[in-house]
């Protein structure tokens, strides 16, 4: 286990130096000068030198990144090039709202998907099923701005139930967290749905069935363990997508997240920072992948067994 | 010294040319807390290093520099100068500093500390973008090339008196003495911040920051031993960065937000406006401001004067105002209406398509040609672009619209031979400060048509740079409104080789809760976007 | 043969075949249907004061903020996002298949690799790889659909390489493994018609995301380029009116969903009958 750990530490160490060298190469091979973004309009060439020289933008490519790695590796995430301030310090300052959103959102799509999956498939071709699929197809299918300013209209606007916008208390967190579950609790429910239909109709819970178990012991003991594999690896997905910013929810309900950070600076190629997001992002995946890479032989046996 | 003063003024007024704002006659209240929205988070409140139109005016309010503007106008006015003196050779200028100014961490600002704020600003470490603003002080390519790290042209004799030697004649420079860069900022504060300045900023303005919390609000708070009694108005503004602007405006109609920073969006302008409040929220003013079309002079077939002309004749400017809602007005020349040296009597080129394609046809292009027009990404600028396209297509010019992120727009701007044509909304040129030579040097003069310039016409006509030079040489201030002149004159003779399609003026239109007093100007002011320090609350 | 007819037997699988056959008819035949060219502003497509008209009798589905008819541009606009949905989804599917596939079963180097370079792809944040590729390719429509396939790939391919683990593990497989049946037959004939439901769950699903993420791209200004119409950006062209002008965001968003829900519905139908456990047993 603990070799198993330190192997699985390794790789994700590996997979973390692979994203920092394809992103500061893609970003460098990006048509965009961030000198000259700093400089502005009335910036003499001149000045816009010496940005670049202040910069160390005139270094060779791979000394650039030698020293990238070097801050990395003293825990030093670089200086943002727009707001010269640590990258570090405003990624720690956004962190923890992108994180609440983020739980919140998947715990609202987790719970919503698992409701109507296992109504869905436990109503195999019924009306209900009928139904809950149509509302996931609906959920999956809206654009994120329009639900967003939906809920956003009707609960805050009109209703005043919640506020508008901004964080602190948790009446902000629902409405950026509701819209994030209704636009993923689709993919969920499918997935359970189809996962429970796959282990409803293997053989031992057909005879698991057949002996007169009842519904409820099936979906818990048989059904279930089946289903979370699938969820999990669905969690380990949205992670990464949640911490690589939700830019649009995040824009309308005005979240202070890391998604209008690593926006406003794609926006100023403040390489900084969008550096400092994406390994950020890219720990989180790989972290959520681990997660489900353990978690998963805990729930199965027979991966356990092996 | 002061009939010099005076003189300055009269030179202003020439550019007022509307009645005295309403706000002289009702007496601002005190008091009061604002809360105003960004759709951007505050990049930083240094003032040498802070250049774009949200922090602007929050730098403005933070801190105090030697000349300033009269809220609401493009009035040069002395701010923490007392008096000044200009020498007959427009080459020496002497300040008297006001007495007992306190910066905010209660240390009183003295002469060095102009001296060491400009130095800063110029210094290549600060990574300052407006070094270039101060070329005209003695010692200025030392500095900046990193010889030294002083300015020698700048001289602090006493603590009240500060004195500019200047390499040239430089008509602009209590302008730039007025712009942000210029601000006074107190060197031990910057010392202690360590590379943290713009984060933990100390002026000697109207505001304080209370409170920065990252990505979320900050608080500016009065400053008691602000210099001018009765400034500003209000005690408390928060800034709430993050929303979205139409969710800004759903705020404001709510009664939650006071100003909505980012404008209104199109969709909206006119519900607002057509709304029975609409006429107390809709703030419209001027703004120094010019959209063009850049018609590159060194990609085929623009290096054609014929084919610059034509495409010019081509655009149908009014029907891209009622795009807009009315809220721009056609444009005939690089200068915005509100600036000196607006010619009012050069109409431009008059939108004719019969006339384009004649031309186009004499030019060799009977049957137009294709290429390629760069817009930046945002509403409603590809919707312009398209309204331009399909206005070419009317003269046989097929262009292909590329609507890209902002810096790839510039950045192709930038590079030579790359982009024929670039309409220039969201990037548009508002300028640093009113004066015309702005509207110049970058973006039609020869400095600019460099690699990674912004003078995407990459039109370079030395003739006209030498006039540019010799109008920014008089500097006397009795010659205010010839020089002027001379400066219209350059910019209606750039429109005969038509580098630039001037398509529109957009005016700026702000959102304002009916709670906020003052003459609209101070919310639209032509130097400060929004004027904090002269904004006040009615009830 | 024997799927279109289960599929008419079931009332909803039919009306999505339906909605799918009519709205490939309609971006086929839309330059005989459009009342309009989609990228005529017309004078008369806008108010005296530039705003968009309601639906008349002139502009059935009223005009957009150019002016445009709306409905000649959606019809347009069905060509371009059936191709980006097809095209893009398609190889996306297919690559993410592939890999899981084979990262799911080789074991050693090979699996290990394929899997951690699938891991690596998948800690880029799908966006950002987006943006930065849209920017270094010049935008059209078959760059963006590319740029889809390889943003969207990882997923499937990480899914898939789920379920052919827990398909490793399976009594069946390992009995047939021991009966010495060789990897080949194990992979296509055990192993994929098992992942065929998934893969056909995420090919329906995914023309729905596909034609999402293409408005966003539009959105961040890298989508197709306009005046194009593409479903995406005709409706993020607009959707700050839906309070100013509802019939834009209205219609463009009916027919997404609509659309969507039916690829769904097909896909739906075809996981029941080609699902090999399903099969015979009615």
């Amino acid at each position: 286990m603990a070799l198993l750990v330190l192997r699985r530490l390794v790789q994700t160490a590996l997979i973390l130096l692979g994203v920092a060298a394809i992103t500061f190469l893609l970003l460098y091979a990006l048509p965009a000068d961030p000198a000259r973004m700093i400089a502005g309009r009335s910036a003499t060439a001149q000045t816009v030198a010496n940005i670049r020289r202040e910069l160390g933008l005139d270094q060779p490519l791979l000394v650039q990144f030698w020293t990238y790695l070097q801050g990395i590796l003293q825990g030093n995430l670089g200086r943002s090039y727009a707001q010269k301030t640590d990258v570090g310090a405003l990624i720690l300052a956004r962190l923890p709202a992108t994180l609440i959103l983020m739980a919140a959102g998947i715990a609202v799509e987790v719970v919503l998907g698992l409701i109507f999956g296992i109504i869905a498939a436990l109503r195999r071709g019924g009306v209900v099923d009928r139904v809950v699929m149509m509302a996931s197809f609906v959920g999956v299918s809206a654009p994120q701005f329009v639900v967003a300013l939906l809920l956003l209209y009707v609960f805050a606007v009109t209703l005043g139930w919640f506020p508008m916008s901004g964080f602190g208390t948790a009446a902000h967190v629902v409405l950026p967290a509701a819209t994030l579950g209704i636009l993923g609790a689709g993919w969920y429910a499918r997935m359970v749905r189809s996962a429970m239909i796959d282990v409803l109709n293997q053989d031992y819970v057909r005879t698991a069935r057949a002996k007169g178990l009842s519904s409820v012991r099936i979906v818990l003991r048989h059904a279930l363990p089946n289903a979370l594999l699938p969820i999990i690896a669905m969690i380990g997905i949205d992670i990464g997508q949640f911490m690589g910013g939700v830019v649009v929810v995040e824009a309308v309900y005005g979240w202070p997240g890391i998604g209008q950070l690593a926006w406003q600076a794609i926006q100023q190629v403040d390489i900084p920072i969008i550096m400092g997001v994406t390994l950020v992002s890219a720990l989180a995946i790989v972290l959520g992948n681990l997660l489900a890479d353990i978690i998963a032989p805990l729930i199965d046996p027979r991966i356990r067994a092996r | 010294m002061l009939n010099r003063w005076l003189r300055n003024t009269t030179m202003a007024t020439v550019l007022v040319l509307s009645p005295l704002p309403a706000w002289a006659q009702e007496t601002p209240k005190q008091g009061g807390d604002v809360l105003i929205t960004y759709k951007d988070d505050i990049a930083t409140l240094d003032p040498a290093v802070g250049y774009d139109w949200v922090n602007w005016s929050m730098i403005k309010s933070l801190y105090s520099r030697l000349m300033d503007y009269t809220p609401g106008t493009p009035d040069l006015v002395p701010s923490l100068a007392e008096t000044f003196d200009v020498s007959s050779d427009g080459l020496t200028y002497t300040f008297k500093l006001r007495k007992g100014v306190k910066f905010t961490n209660g240390r009183e600002l003295v002469a060095s500390d102009v001296k060491y704020s400009i130095e800063r600003a110029v210094n290549p470490k600060t990574q300052g973008p407006g070094a270039g603003f101060f070329s005209a002080i003695k010692g200025y390519e030392d500095l900046s090339g990193g010889k030294t790290t002083t300015l020698e042209g700048i001289e602090a004799p006493d603590a009240a008196t500060v004195v500019f030697h200047l390499s040239r004649p430089d008509a602009t420079f209590l302008h730039v003495l007025a712009i942000n860069f210029a601000s006074v900022v107190p060197q031990e504060a910057v010392e202690a911040a360590g590379g943290d300045f713009g984060k933990k900023p100390v002026g000697s303005g109207t505001f304080v920051l209370k409170e920065w919390t990252i990505g979320q609000r900050l608080v500016f708070a009065r400053n008691p031993d602000y210099f001018v009694k009765d400034m500003p108005h209000i005690d408390k503004f928060t800034v709430e960065v993050g929303q979205e602007p139409l969710v800004a405006l759903l705020r404001l109609q709510k009664g939650e937000v006071d100003i909505a920073g980012d404008g209104i969006p199109p969709a909206k302008f006119l519900e607002i406006k057509n709304s029975p409040a609409g006429a107390q929220m809709i703030v419209d003013g001027d703004q120094l401001h010019t959209g063009y079309v850049t018609l590159n002079t060194k990609v085929k077939p623009f290096d054609n004067v014929k084919v610059r002309q034509a495409v010019n004749m081509a655009v149908n400017k009014e029907r891209i105002t009622r795009i807009l809602n009315g809220r721009a007005t056609p444009a005939s020349q690089p200068l915005p209406p509100a600036m000196p040296g607006y010619d009012k009597s050069y109409a431009g080129y008059a939108y004719d398509v019969a006339k384009a394609k004649a031309l186009l046809a004499e030019a060799g292009f009977p049957s137009g040609f294709q290429t390629v027009l760069y817009s930046t990404n945002t509403d409603p600028q590809p919707r312009i672009a398209q309204a331009i396209q399909q206005d070419l297509a009317a003269i046989g010019v097929k262009a292909e619209v590329r609507a890209l992120a902002q810096s790839n727009v510039i950045a192709a701007g930038g590079t030579e031979g790359e982009a024929p044509m670039i309409w220039s909304g969201g990037m548009a040129w508002i300028a640093d400060f009113p004066d015309p030579s702005n509207f110049y040097g970058p973006i039609l003069g020869c400095s600019g048509a460099v690699s990674g310039g912004w003078n995407w016409s990459w039109y370079c006509n030395a003739d006209l740079d030498k006039r540019a030079v010799a109008a920014d040489s008089m500097s006397d201030p009795a010659k205010a409104a010839e020089r002027a002149a001379v400066w219209g004159k350059i910019f209606t003779d750039i429109m005969a080789d038509a580098p630039w399609i001037p398509v529109i003026n957009e005016r700026r239109v702000v959102a304002k809760s009916p709670r906020m007093g003052g003459s609209d100007k101070i919310y639209v002011d032509p130097t400060r976007v929004i004027n904090y320090d002269a904004i006040y609350v009615k009830q | 043969m024997r799927v279109l007819k289960s599929m008419l037997r079931q009332p909803s699988a039919m009306f999505g075949l339906i909605v799918v056959a009519l709205v490939v008819l309609l971006a086929l035949g839309a330059p005989l249907i459009a009342p309009y060219s989609p990228d005529d502003q017309m004078f008369d497509g806008l108010s005296l004061e530039g705003a968009p008209l309601p639906p008349s009798a002139q502009f059935l589905l009223g005009t957009d903020t150019l002016g445009r008819d709306l409905f000649s541009r959606l019809l347009f606009g069905a060509r371009t996002s059936l191709i980006i949905g097809l095209v893009a989804n398609g190889i996306a599917v297919g690559i993410g298949l592939m890999v899981g596939i084979l990262s799911g079963y080789l074991r050693g180097p090979i699996g290990g690799l394929l899997m951690r370079f699938t891991d690596l792809m998948m800690a880029f944040p799908a966006l950002l790889l987006a943006i930065v590729l849209a920017a270094l390719l010049h935008p059209s429509l078959w760059i963006v659909a590319m740029v889809i396939a390889l943003v969207n790939w990882v997923q499937v391919a990480r899914i898939v390489y789920t379920e052919t683990r827990g398909l490793v593990e399976r009594d069946f497989i390992l009995a047939e493994r021991s009966l010495g049946a060789g990897h080949l037959r194990i992979l296509f004939v055990h192993i994929l018609p098992h992942l065929m439901p998934t893969a056909i769950v995420w090919g329906t699903l995914g023309i729905a995301t596909t034609v999402l993420l293409e408005a966003t791209l539009s959105f961040l200004g890298i989508g197709v380029q306009p005046p194009q119409p593409s479903w995406g950006n005709i409706i993020f062209e607009s959707q700050s009116y839906f309070q100013a002008a509802p019939w834009l965001v209205f219609f463009p968003g009916a027919i997404i969903l609509l659309t969507a829900l039916s690829f769904n519905l097909v896909g739906d139908a075809l996981r029941d009958i080609l699902d090999p456990t399903q099969r015979g047993r009615g």
